[in-house]
């Protein structure tokens, strides 16, 4: 193809997009486009993965049945998100094991967030409320963006990360209802997880590499900064009500701008994490390079017997 | 014996019951749930998930009645969690580790065989909540039957490494099958009311689809008649303290709150 009929291809493919056409799976679409979109949508699905390491160090350890049946229930929620996900990502051309292969190598990122550790039971009240919170406002968005299977994808998530972020929110009114000690885990719990709650919404607008061309193709619809002052105005009145308080002496409610005003964030932790030298980031990997492993010979018997199964099917109609 | 300590008796006996069946589902609902992100792959991890969490579901009805039985304000998670080891009623069978995949397989289709024969049986209960928790359950389990069993012959039928994996673990596991089919006093009371089952009418049946399915599989069913039993008489292994270790951390360590 010549250049010029390229530029043409493109010119249609903007117009598609600025149009609010969905971009399906089959559609010409620019090799950059492709390639952004495997690197966003395969690092959102190996988030879900990783993610259900943290909470699922609790599921043995639940304090009540009810607790253990819907924390199982959410951790298979995002397993679920996972493989959706993941299946999204395969239409653009790149297939599962090979996303695995990059996660296991460290070539793919995931969210910096499940690097941390999840050291009482107030930590998985918080990680609903903060962390699926926090990703809520960033995927909501998605539901609308132009790659088709993506978009589709995502309202299914949303669904069920909003109805997580309740739970979460739940286990730590809870929690905050009961006594001192309740209260003084939920309270150490959102010390811990607020700053990395943050960080989730990723790096300043001035240091936010992706943003502009996402911004075009609706992978994005509003800045890191916008979106973390959104999740800071919604969550702050929530601490509120459980009446516990967010480790940011600098919070403050400013009627001039009509938003919070908040304190700095610790980016170089957020960059010591994202380069893998989080709490848990060896640990992490670790599990899922383990799991994969031990599960070898499990997959490979799985290929074996299809085949011969296909074997049989052929010998008996001829 | 007058009425109420007929009465009593009943009950005490019905409680026991209870207690036989559902702590089955509670070990192995625990053991199943340690797995969740840790499986060999995405599917099968959904899977085993989902299979804990039926098992959980489960266990939650039949303690909330069992509580409901003892009527003296205990509840479900008391009676889940705040047990000694001896007084858990498992099977050895469902403590048993998840030493790899073959064996977790292989432990839970041992148990899916039965437990799809004892609900079915449990259905016709003259006691109409157990029943009708039979019924439910037994949707669910007729899918775990089908996993664990399509799993089997995958293992067993796929490489020369998984079929020798899953035949070590079948032969390990066979000695833990038996205790089944041996009544507590608590079964013999409960089958002669008509509210339990007859647990040793389904012996035959059961190691027939077990044998079906193994060859199947291509697996040799063990012939070893050495067998274990104790948990229904609460004695455990040495895996069940430490399983019971991390089900019982919280209310252990927090007595007496909400969560």
């Amino acid at each position: 193809m010549s250049e010029k009929e390229i530029k043409n291809l493109e010119e249609i493919f903007e117009a598609r997009i600025a149009r609010d056409e969905k971009i399906e799976p089959k559609d010409w679409m620019p090799e950059k486009y492709r390639q952004t979109h495997i690197r966003q949508i395969s690092q959102h699905a190996h988030s879900e993965i990783v993610g259900m390491l943290p909470e699922g160090n609790w599921i043995t350890r639940a304090p009540s049945l009810r607790r253990k049946v819907a924390l199982l229930a959410k951790v298979q929620d995002e397993a679920g998100h996972g493989l959706y996900l993941y299946s999204a990502c395969e239409t653009l051309g790149i297939s599962r094991d090979e996303m695995y292969e990059q996660l296991h190598s460290g070539k793919a990122k995931y969210s910096s967030i499940f690097n941390y550790p999840t050291i009482t039971w107030a930590d998985i009240g918080a990680i609903g409320w903060l962390v699926d919170g926090a990703a809520i406002i960033n995927q909501v968005p998605l539901c609308n963006t132009s790659f088709g299977p993506y978009a589709r994808a995502m309202v299914r998530v949303c669904k069920e990360e909003s109805f997580h972020q309740r739970q979460g929110f739940e286990i730590m009114l809870t929690l905050c209802r009961g006594t001192e000690k309740q209260k003084a885990m939920a309270q150490d719990a959102l010390n811990r997880w607020w700053w990395p709650a943050l960080m989730m919404l990723g790096p300043t607008d001035a240091e936010s590499v992706h943003t502009e061309q996402s911004m075009k193709w609706k992978l994005k619809r509003k800045s890191n900064d916008e979106l973390r002052q959104q999740f800071i105005d919604q969550t702050v009145p929530q601490a509120d009500i459980l009446g516990i308080t967010m480790p940011d002496p600098d919070l403050k409610w400013n009627e001039e701008t009509g938003h919070y005003d908040f304190g700095e964030i610790d980016w170089d932790e957020f960059w010591q994490v994202v380069k893998g030298h989080g709490p848990m980031n060896k640990e992490r990997m670790k599990a899922r390079v383990g799991a994969w492993e031990r599960g070898e010979w499990v997959r490979d018997a799985a290929m074996a017997f299809a085949e011969k199964n296909e074997q049989r099917k052929i010998a008996k109609s001829s | 014996m007058n009425n109420e300590q007929g009465d009593s008796r009943l009950r005490g006996n019905l409680y026991n019951y209870i207690l036989t069946i559902a702590d089955n589902s509670l070990i192995l609902g625990q053991r199943m749930g340690e797995l969740c992100g840790h499986g060999p792959s995405l599917e099968t991890d959904i899977a085993c998930t989902n299979i804990s969490l039926d098992l959980l579901g489960q266990v939650r009805s039949y303690y909330q009645y069992a509580a409901k039985i003892a009527g003296d304000g205990r509840t479900e998670d008391d009676i889940a969690m705040l047990r000694t080891e001896r007084e858990y009623v498992n099977v050895l069978l469902v403590e048993q580790p998840n030493t790899d995949f073959a064996y977790t397989i292989a432990r839970h289709f041992l148990f899916d065989i039965f437990h799809f024969l004892f609900l079915t049986e449990l259905q016709k209960s003259k006691d109409l909540t157990l029943a009708a928790i039979a019924k439910k359950s037994l949707k669910e389990v007729s899918y775990h039957e089908r996993f664990t069993s399509d799993w089997i012959k995958r293992l067993g039928d796929g490489t020369e490494e998984s079929h020798q994996k899953m035949q070590t673990a079948i032969d390990d596991l066979w000695a833990y099958t038996d205790e089944f089919f041996n009544p507590t006093s608590a079964e013999k009371a409960m089958a002669e009311e008509g509210i339990g089952v007859d647990i040793t009418a389904l012996k035959k049946k059961y190691y027939d689809t077990v044998s079906e399915v193994l060859e199947e599989a291509t697996l040799k069913v063990p012939e070893s008649k050495y067998f274990h039993k104790g948990g229904k008489q609460g004695i455990h292994s040495e895996h069940m303290g430490f399983l019971l270790a991390e089900l019982q951390y919280m209310q252990r360590t927090y007595p007496n709150l909400e969560w």
